[in-house]
């Protein structure tokens, strides 16, 4: 009985050594095959382009010429090639330098929200104005009053106007 | 010892600056004639003073004065005489300088002109120039003199001082560092005056405002004296942005022309309050309404006009743009403060005197749609605003540094242009006064179709791209609308006057300048629009190194490489790097040489990447040389843009020029007084 276990053991060795050099090998292809195939520039840059370094201010990182740069941009290279995704190189460099490295602030809500609703006080005064405005007219036409007649435009118009009536 | 005579006069002139505030104040609050003709004189010899100093200061640039500081920072040995010239504006003391001599000049020129008839606003005009003038020289005086020397303590110390200090020896470097490379362009040498004449004429307009305002007269008469002004400072204005955009296309390298960088916007933003003004005064002249909001509108105007200088010049918001940096941001601050304070305070003051004369009858009317052209720009501006100082406030009250870069910009503010779009098709259809759905359908729907015609034709055969179309429709019902206004007005002169059809365009034009120098105006802005839909929708870019004989491939066009050379020159202090590239089409045909360069500027230590361009009205192939290796020449990288229709935004720009000139162009006969009904009429009349 115990014989046989470990028999039976030793026969798993044999299949198991040669999975694990299979493993290894296709590994070992692996590395070489991402080292051919390194990530191209445009795939580097489209990971770029969102990214701020701290010193080079409002220069997108894909065209900053400094050499800082330049190296924050192998740096992504190297994260690609490591088979990252966006979002974690991205991340990367948010928790190695601030969130200050993204083009855009990460709370987005508190950034689009004060200048949107500023806009719809706008639009709801303006349209509080107008309905003020355009109400005591609609009495005034109501209580018999003259229609306001419409406002004449300079002479010219009004005589440009009846040439092309003349035409019809 | 030249250098102290400049700064001497600079001082006289800043007195002289002051004194015309108080004499002109307080002889018309007292009724002191003869004071007020004082200030006026003490205001006109600011201009010669100032001439004088910026004389001194040019001739100190010139002749490679490197003890005094200024000519050590901007100018160096190498530079050829033209760019030690316009050094002048190349640094903070010298921009500040300039600010103030523009300054001067203007409020001198409107004193000189009309001082008779504008007898009760002018010492008021006097007041405004003048504390400008004063707030700017006395940065100068105080802070950031421009004539102030290097001198060696006895420590070893080198630094700037006014005034020799105890035991010191003037030092005298041999070479000066240099104007930052990236401003030696053409278009960086033009860039900043005419920004700046827009913004300093921009001053006159809001000196008028608060003249009326403190005087009482607040009609339009205010409005139709600086109609002209307003509008050539906006013509500065665009211009300078619009350089300041085919200069960073050009210079900077990235393929764009606009970064929503801190300092363009700040620049931005006095145009876009510019641009509400021009257009709402427009309701005040014909029916006179929203005179507050037209004061308030010129006030934001005037201290966005501050603000941006400050932005440029502070450092506060540091920048791309930000190449000088100084403690003069509180003062700034504290200017625009309060200036702001003093002159919403003036129309609370007058706030019964500014009640409408008319009413609204119409959400349809011309001055409705007005005011939603208004409330949209007022939109783009809080935006930007918002995007300025919002790194501040996250800074101030969480800690965390963020930046607001384009992605936030560009998504918060196309709807606002789409928008600013729609009524520009709309608004020149609606009548004043009045305007119902019914008028207003009968003579919208013609162009709308058109467009809609247009819009099918460009899906079906340009692109898919469901913004792109919803833009280029809103385009073409711009431009129809525009041409049909135009179109039908020739066609009315051509029958009641007989002329031709060219003749007649002329005319027509002649005859409304204001008008129709608009709707130019209105045409190029789509041109503009077209370059812009293009390049933020379209653009593609591809990046690769490749040997000599290789070719990179990007939207149908071949990029061949040719060759690279690399040579100094050592009389300007550069290393230059060119690239020759070959570009075919689709079909292998030539299409020409490319040439992307690469200068590097020994004295400052400072490359600058220059683009090579090959331009059309379908697109524009733009390669950069991104990096090269000297030896071999095996690898070299490039970069490549292919940039749709981004030419049309520079045609724009050329037709928007004749627009603005053909409003702004004086009239040969004196303004003709247009007369409204009844209150109105009184109002005109006791006013000439």
């Amino acid at each position: 009985m115990l014989n046989n276990r470990k028999l039976r053991v030793a026969n798993y060795k044999l299949p198991l050594a040669i999975l694990a050099v299979l493993i290894v090998s296709l590994l070992f292809a692996a590395a070489v095959f991402a080292q051919d195939d390194m990530p191209t520039d445009d795939e580097v840059n489209k990971i770029a382009k969102d990214l701020y370094c701290p010193v080079c201010e409002s220069t997108p990182l894909d065209v900053c010429p400094t050499e800082a740069c330049r190296q924050w941009r192998e740096l992504i290279r190297q994260q690609l090639a490591e088979g990252k995704s966006e979002e974690e190189i991205k991340q990367y460099f948010v928790t190695q330098y601030g969130a200050r490295v993204l083009s855009e602030p990460p709370n987005r809500l508190a950034s689009y929200l004060v200048p949107a609703l500023a806009f719809l006080a706008g639009v709801f005064l303006l349209f509080r104005g107008f309905r003020m405005w355009i109400k005591p007219m609609a009495v005034e036409s109501a209580s018999g009053e003259k229609e306001a007649a419409p406002i004449p435009q300079d002479d010219y118009i009004r005589r440009m106007e009846e040439e092309l009536k003349k035409r019809k | 010892m030249i250098a102290d005579f400049g700064y001497g006069v600079l001082m006289v002139a800043f007195l002289a600056a002051l004194y015309s505030v108080i004499a002109a104040a307080y002889g018309e609050l007292n009724k002191r004639p003869a004071l007020v003709e004082s200030a006026r004189r003490a205001m006109l010899l600011t201009w010669p003073l100032l001439t004088l100093t910026a004389g001194v200061l040019v001739y100190l640039l010139v002749n490679d004065h490197y003890e005094v500081q200024f000519v050590y920072e901007v100018t160096s040995r190498s530079m050829p005489l033209y760019l030690k010239i316009t050094a002048w504006w190349g640094g903070q003391a010298g921009s500040l300088l300039f600010w103030s001599w523009l300054m001067s000049a203007f409020t001198s020129l409107v004193t000189l002109r009309k001082w008779e008839r504008d007898r009760e606003f002018l010492p008021w005009v006097i007041v405004v120039g003048g504390i400008t003038m004063a707030f700017f020289l006395g940065m100068n005086v105080f802070f950031e003199n421009p004539f102030a020397k290097l001198y060696q303590t006895f420590d070893g110390n080198i630094s700037a001082f006014t005034l020799q200090p105890a035991n010191s020896i003037l030092f005298s470097p041999s070479d000066g560092r240099g104007l930052n490379p990236l401003l030696r362009h053409p278009g960086m040498i033009i860039h900043p005056p005419m920004l700046y004449l827009g913004f300093v004429s921009f001053v006159i307009p809001y000196a008028f405002a608060i003249a009326a305002l403190v005087t009482g007269r607040t009609d339009d008469r205010w409005i139709r004296i600086t109609r002209r002004w307003t509008l050539w400072a906006w013509l500065f204005l665009s211009a300078g942005l619009v350089l300041g955009g085919r200069w960073a296309y050009d210079v900077l390298g990235w393929g764009g022309y606009w970064g929503w960088d801190p300092v363009e916007i700040a620049a931005f933003m006095p145009w876009l309050t510019g641009t509400a003004f021009l257009h709402s005064v427009m309701i005040q002249e014909k029916r006179g309404m929203f005179k507050h909001w037209n004061m308030l509108l010129i006030i934001l105007t005037y201290d966005l006009v501050i603000f941006g200088t400050f932005l440029t010049r502070s450092g506060v918001l540091s920048s791309v743009h930000s190449f000088a940096q100084s403690a003069i941001g509180p003062l700034f601050f504290a200017f625009i403060g309060i200036t702001l304070i003093t002159s919403v305070a003036l129309i609370i003051y007058r706030w019964d005197m500014l009640k409408s004369e008319t009413q609204m009858t119409s959400m349809l009317s011309r001055e409705a749609l007005f005011l939603l052209n208004n409330l949209l720009f007022m939109g783009i501006l809080v935006v930007c605003f918002w995007g300025v100082i919002y790194p501040l406030i996250s800074e101030l009250f969480t800690g965390q540094k963020v930046t607001v870069g384009p992605p936030f910009y560009e998504r918060a503010t196309s709807p606002l242009f789409a928008a600013l779009m729609l009524l520009m098709g709309v608004a020149p259809l609606s009548a004043w006064g009045h305007s119902t759905v019914k008028t207003l359908g009968r003579a919208v729907w013609k162009p709308a179709l058109g467009a809609a015609l247009v819009t099918a034709v460009l899906a079906l055969t340009y692109t898919q791209n469901v913004i792109a179309l919803i833009g280029f429709f809103l385009v073409a019902l711009v431009m129809l609308v525009t041409l049909y206004e135009y179109g039908r007005g020739a066609l009315a002169r051509q029958r009641s006057q007989g002329e031709n059809l060219f003749t007649a365009f002329w005319n027509l034009t002649g005859r409304n300048r204001r008008r129709y120098g608009g709707y130019i105006i209105h045409l190029s802005m789509m041109l503009m629009a077209i370059g812009i839909l293009g390049i933020e929708l379209f653009q593609v870019e591809t990046q690769g190194t490749i040997a000599i004989g290789d070719s990179l491939e990007l939207s149908g066009y071949t990029i061949k490489y040719r060759e690279v050379a690399s040579w100094d020159n050592p009389d300007a202090g550069v290393n230059y790097t060119r690239a020759v590239v070959e570009v075919y089409d689709r079909n292998g045909n030539l299409l020409g040489n490319l040439h992307p360069r690469k200068d590097f500027y020994f004295d400052s230590q400072q490359p600058m990447t220059i683009p090579g361009q090959l331009a059309s009205l379908k697109d524009e192939v733009y390669v950069l040389l991104i990096d090269w290796e000297p030896i071999n020449q095996e690898s070299t990288t490039f970069k490549i843009f292919v940039n749709p229709l981004v030419n049309w935004l520079w045609l724009g720009s050329l037709l928007f020029l004749v627009g603005v000139i053909t409003a702004a162009w004086p009239d040969k006969d004196p303004e003709r007084v247009t007369v409204r009904a009844g209150k109105r009429m009184e109002q005109t009349s006791a006013a000439d």
